[in-house]
């Protein structure tokens, strides 16, 4: 047994370990066993991940004696990578879910969350290694279920069923596509094996079908607008920790996916593939963030980020596949590298968050940022791996948010060097897209972090919050340490992960070259930067500047009530709605913002107010103009179904012998 | 090495040294374009030294973070100075910071800066950094897409880099790429730096002020900091005006000869952009806040204009 052997058998073992307990122990022997099975398996598979990642080494494992085409396992450089990602999100969620889930105790929703919980994180595992069109698509299928009851654990609360449902059918729509896709690549190749679709020669027609089935299968788990309605819905809902891997992991698997199929076995394809998946990115990541900004419910907030940055992502992996067709393999590369390195930094700074938030919900009971404030002070740890977090997600320098998007960045600079005038005029309007994008994601969480975290609690459940137990602290302290990490090597990075795509897709990949041993330099589109030196040059000037005025300023400090606020209470703050006011106003065209104001009077005089009650809500006009007029032919068609469904034994058996009759009819004239 | 720290260090404390002088000299140039006397230019040391040696009034409900932010805002504001070629080109600190790090840069000083706006938990804090996030988001493109005109005639990100291809190319100084991007990023620097018609750095409690409504709360020695990174702040855009679309000037070699030229051409091109911000100012009211944001897609809109041009002109 090889040692990649080795380490999946016990990263299954450990999921399927953590499975079975939930089902056998309860209390906190099955919530401790649960969060070890889980954190046994994804170490594991973190180590595998890392394992083929560094050293180069592939595995390959068959089980043809199952049913159908049997199971069909391999790791290549893209597969070692996601695993990774997996790994080091599940591990992290893995240890704060013991501490978050103490509130299911004794309770059987500790079952269906534990076991769900250990499904899903084996499922994502097998997933990535799919070698066969069955491997891929059971996973696949036993991934979205996992969520489905995962999303479903407190059902309790209002909304969730509705989300899940939600969740279930958009998603299965997807499936429904991806099993066309496969259908048509097989081509007819009864084994379904990836080796056998890479080598099959397609028409251009047919592969531009099979791609775009594929965009429409992985970019509803993506969550790529129009096809996100059910993200910022189902991933809110489910207990924090399975967020953080919905939104770290689960999402992901649509990248995934596509990079498999539309680089891997398709092999590229014309330039429009990428300038589809680019522009996609482009909408998905400037609208994700401004519906975020309209949020006040924290987890949702991250939620509409979490299409944020599935967009940047496909910024990345869009300009790869366009300069791959236009015969530009270093920068291809470079475009694949930074949506990976996103993909990565997203799982770790989006897992982070919703950790975080978790974090809130768990000491607060509200996810309601207008009924928060002041935690800094009660939540101290909490504060700062959120302060993280959100600094992270915001691009700021140095950290891992920052490394990536400056790739993405690059990547789309590059475009300079396609001579074609819709790439000239294109590029730059993706590079404002995206640059808009982080600045509203830095205003976004401002507010996210200021309104939640800062100033005087707004409800009292936030002024007696306390401190969260020590295994949620570690989980997030973890992504925390892997957030600043990320943010300081790029150097060590980037060539892990070109290397890693070196050999996908029919162009032969170039890895990147890098000119110094620090700094990360891109030929072709020549920039540098060395976050290293930058974070210790920020950090040495302010302590340099914090000993000179120690030794030269005045050192006197009073704390007080200041600028006239005495007595100051949490009515005189700013609140998150007031916040976004400035760009609700700025991009009013697209919230379409209702407004309704109702004042009482004094009756005695119009000068003395009783009571305001303000309500303001942004409409979703673009969803409903999408989904109402499918939805309401879907229902329309159901009811026409409706009629062949008469409860009559005798017409069921009618419709069966004509089915059959018709079939066999088929099957004698098409032999 | 040791010539490239050593130029480095002295494009920083040139910098901090001439920061608050350039805010004076505004100060001084707008009060005689109206008929006023003026502080003389060097009133904000005076500023400064008040400002050190007097103590500081926190807030009962301030965090930590209050106390952090003016560090941060002040050392990341220092180190893109310290980025900007000031002096000369190229130097290695190109290798650590390229125009996109200067951006996001002084992003993180905003970041800062505006939660420390909303810690204290007063209106006014949360006002200005809610607008200033606002402004600061929506600079951003016009930023993004004129760097990208300049990276795309000089075929990098690099500042060292950009300057240098404008000095080897003399007529790309005029090529209407260039001249858009400076149009667009002029505007820009009025957005960043807190100038008329995006702000007003003359008032004080007006409901209109976005920067100074941000600092509201700071005092003593934290104030004096935040006050020193804006005119730090101000001075780098100069730099990037000046110095990355008309780089002669700069100091090619390490000579103490070339480096005193460099340190003059710096100070007239420096005087030349004060005296328009000054005259800008003087002549425009400020606009409402809601106008804003169309003043800033007028700069995108060049900004876009500048980097197809250099495409189709090509």
């Amino acid at each position: 047994m090889t040692p990649e052997l080795l380490l999946l058998a016990v990263s299954v073992a450990g999921y399927t370990g953590g499975a079975l307990a939930a089902l056998a122990f309860r209390g906190v022997a099955a919530r401790a066993l649960v969060a070890a099975g889980a954190l046994g398996g994804s170490l594991a598979t973190l180590a595998l991940g890392a394992w083929c990642l560094a050293t180069g080494t592939t595995l390959a494992f068959a089980a043809p004696w199952l049913p159908l085409t049997g199971l069909a396992l391999r790791a290549d450089g893209l597969s070692a990578f996601f695993l990774t990602v997996v790994g080091l999100a599940a591990a992290a969620a893995s240890i704060y879910g013991f501490g978050y889930s103490a509130h299911h105790d004794g309770r059987d929703s500790l079952r269906l969350l534990g076991a769900m919980f250990n499904v899903l994180l084996l499922s994502l595992t097998v997933q990535v290694l799919a070698d066969n069109a069955l491997t891929f698509l059971v996973t696949w299928e036993v991934m979205s279920l996992s969520a489905y009851f995962l999303v479903l654990v407190e059902h309790d609360q209002p909304g969730t069923v509705r989300a899940a449902n939600w969740y279930l059918a958009v998603s299965h729509a997807g499936f429904a596509a991806l099993i066309a896709a496969f259908l048509v690549l097989a081509a007819g190749d009864m084994t379904g094996s990836f080796a056998a679709m890479r080598s099959v020669g397609l028409t251009p027609g047919t592969r531009d079908l099979v791609f775009l089935l594929a965009l429409v299968g992985f970019g509803t788990k993506a969550g790529v607008i129009p096809l996100h309605v059910w993200l910022p819905m189902a991933h809110p809902v489910a207990p924090s920790h399975v967020s953080a891997v919905l939104s770290g992991v689960v999402i992901k698997m649509g990248v995934y996916g596509l990079m498999r199929v539309a680089l891997d076995l398709l092999g590229g394809g014309p330039a429009w593939w990428g300038g589809i998946v680019l522009g996609l990115g482009a909408v998905s990541a400037l609208l994700g963030v401004l519906y975020a900004l309209m949020e006040h419910d924290l987890k949702r907030l991250l939620a509409y980020h979490s299409v944020e940055n599935m967009g940047i992502i496909l910024l990345g992996v869009g300009a790869g596949l366009m300069f791959q067709s236009y015969g530009l393999p270093a920068l291809a590369t470079l475009g694949f590298v930074a949506g990976l390195y996103h993909t990565l930094n997203h799982a770790c700074f989006k897992g982070l968050l919703f950790l975080g938030a978790g974090s809130v919900l768990y000491a607060t009971r509200t996810r309601n940022m207008e009924d928060l404030g002041g935690l800094i002070t009660r939540m101290p740890r909490t504060a700062v791996c959120f302060l993280v977090g959100a600094a992270a997600i915001s691009a700021l320098p140095p950290l891992n948010g920052f490394a990536s998007e400056w790739l993405v960045f690059q990547t789309l600079m590059g475009g300079a060097l396609v001579p074609r005038p819709e790439v000239a005029i294109g590029m730059p309007i993706a590079v404002a897209m995206l640059a808009l994008t982080s600045g509203l994601a830095v205003a976004c969480f401002v507010k996210a972090f200021g309104i939640t975290f800062l100033a005087l609690p707004r409800s009292t459940e936030a002024a007696r919050a306390r401190e969260v137990p020590a295994s949620m602290q570690v989980g997030m302290l973890v992504l925390v340490g892997m957030c600043v990490a990320l943010g300081l090597t790029p150097f060590l990075v980037v060539p892990v992960l070109s290397r890693a795509l070196t050999g996908l897709g029919r162009l032969p990949m170039t890895p990147i070259g890098f000119s110094l041993h620090l700094p990360l330099s891109v030929a072709g589109v020549t920039g540098e930067m060395s976050p290293l030196l930058l974070a210790v040059g920020v950090a040495l000037l302010g302590v340099l500047t914090a000993i000179v005025l120690r030794l030269l300023a005045d050192r006197r400090l009073r704390v007080g009530d200041t600028c006239g606020r005495i007595g100051q209470t949490p009515r005189m703050e700013y609140t998150a709605t007031a916040f976004a006011e400035p760009l609700r106003r700025v991009f009013a065209e697209l919230y379409r913002p209702t407004e309704d104001l109702s004042i009482d009077f004094h009756p005695k005089s119009k000068y003395f107010v009783r009571t305001i009650a303000y309500r303001s809500e942004v409409q979703p006009w673009f969803e409903r103009l999408l989904y109402t007029p499918f939805l309401s032919a879907l229902r329309g068609a159901a009811a026409g179904v409706r009629q062949v469904q008469a409860g009559s034994l005798h017409l069921y058996l009618a419709y069966m012998t004509i089915t059959l009759l018709a079939l066999l009819v088929v099957a004698r004239w098409s032999r | 090495m040791t010539v490239d720290v050593m130029m480095a260090a002295a494009q920083g404390l040139l910098a901090l040294a001439l920061a608050p002088a350039v805010v004076g000299l505004v100060r001084w140039l707008k009060a005689r374009l109206q008929n006023r006397r003026g502080a003389p230019p060097w009133q904000p040391y005076r500023e400064l030294r008040k400002l050190f040696q007097k103590e500081v009034v926190v807030s009962r409900h301030a965090s930590w973070l209050f106390h952090l932010a003016p560090f941060v805002v002040f050392a990341s504001t220092l180190a893109v100075a310290v980025i900007v070629p000031v002096l000369a080109v190229p130097l290695l600190v190109d290798r650590i910071g390229d125009l996109l790090v200067v951006v996001y840069l002084l992003l993180l000083g905003t970041f800062f800066l505006a939660l420390a706006g909303l810690d204290p938990g007063s209106a006014f804090g949360g006002m200005g950094a809610s607008r200033g996030v606002t402004v600061a988001a929506l600079a951003e493109p016009t930023l993004a897409v004129a760097i990208f005109a300049l990276a795309r005639s000089a075929g990098s990100t690099n500042l060292g880099e950009i300057a240098a291809r404008t000095i080897a190319d003399p007529l790309s100084a005029v090529s209407p790429g260039h001249l858009l991007a400076f149009a667009a990023l002029f505007i820009v620097m009025l957005a960043e730096t807190g100038r008329l018609p995006i702000d007003n750095p003359a008032t004080h409690l007006e409901l209109t002020m976005i920067h100074e409504a941000m600092v509201l709360e700071y005092s003593g020695r934290y104030l004096a900091l935040i006050e020193w990174a804006a005119a730090l702040k101000l001075l780098v855009f100069f730099a990037l005006l000046g110095n990355l679309f008309v780089p002669w000037g700069l100091a090619r070699a390490f000579t103490l000869e070339a480096v005193m030229t460099a340190a003059g051409v710096f100070a007239v091109k420096v005087g030349v952009l004060a005296v328009a911000v000054a005259v800008l100012e003087t002549r425009v009211a400020k606009l409402r806040l809601f106008r804003v944001p169309e003043l800033l897609t007028a700069s995108f809109v060049l900004a876009l204009l500048a980097v197809t041009s250099s495409f189709l002109l090509r």
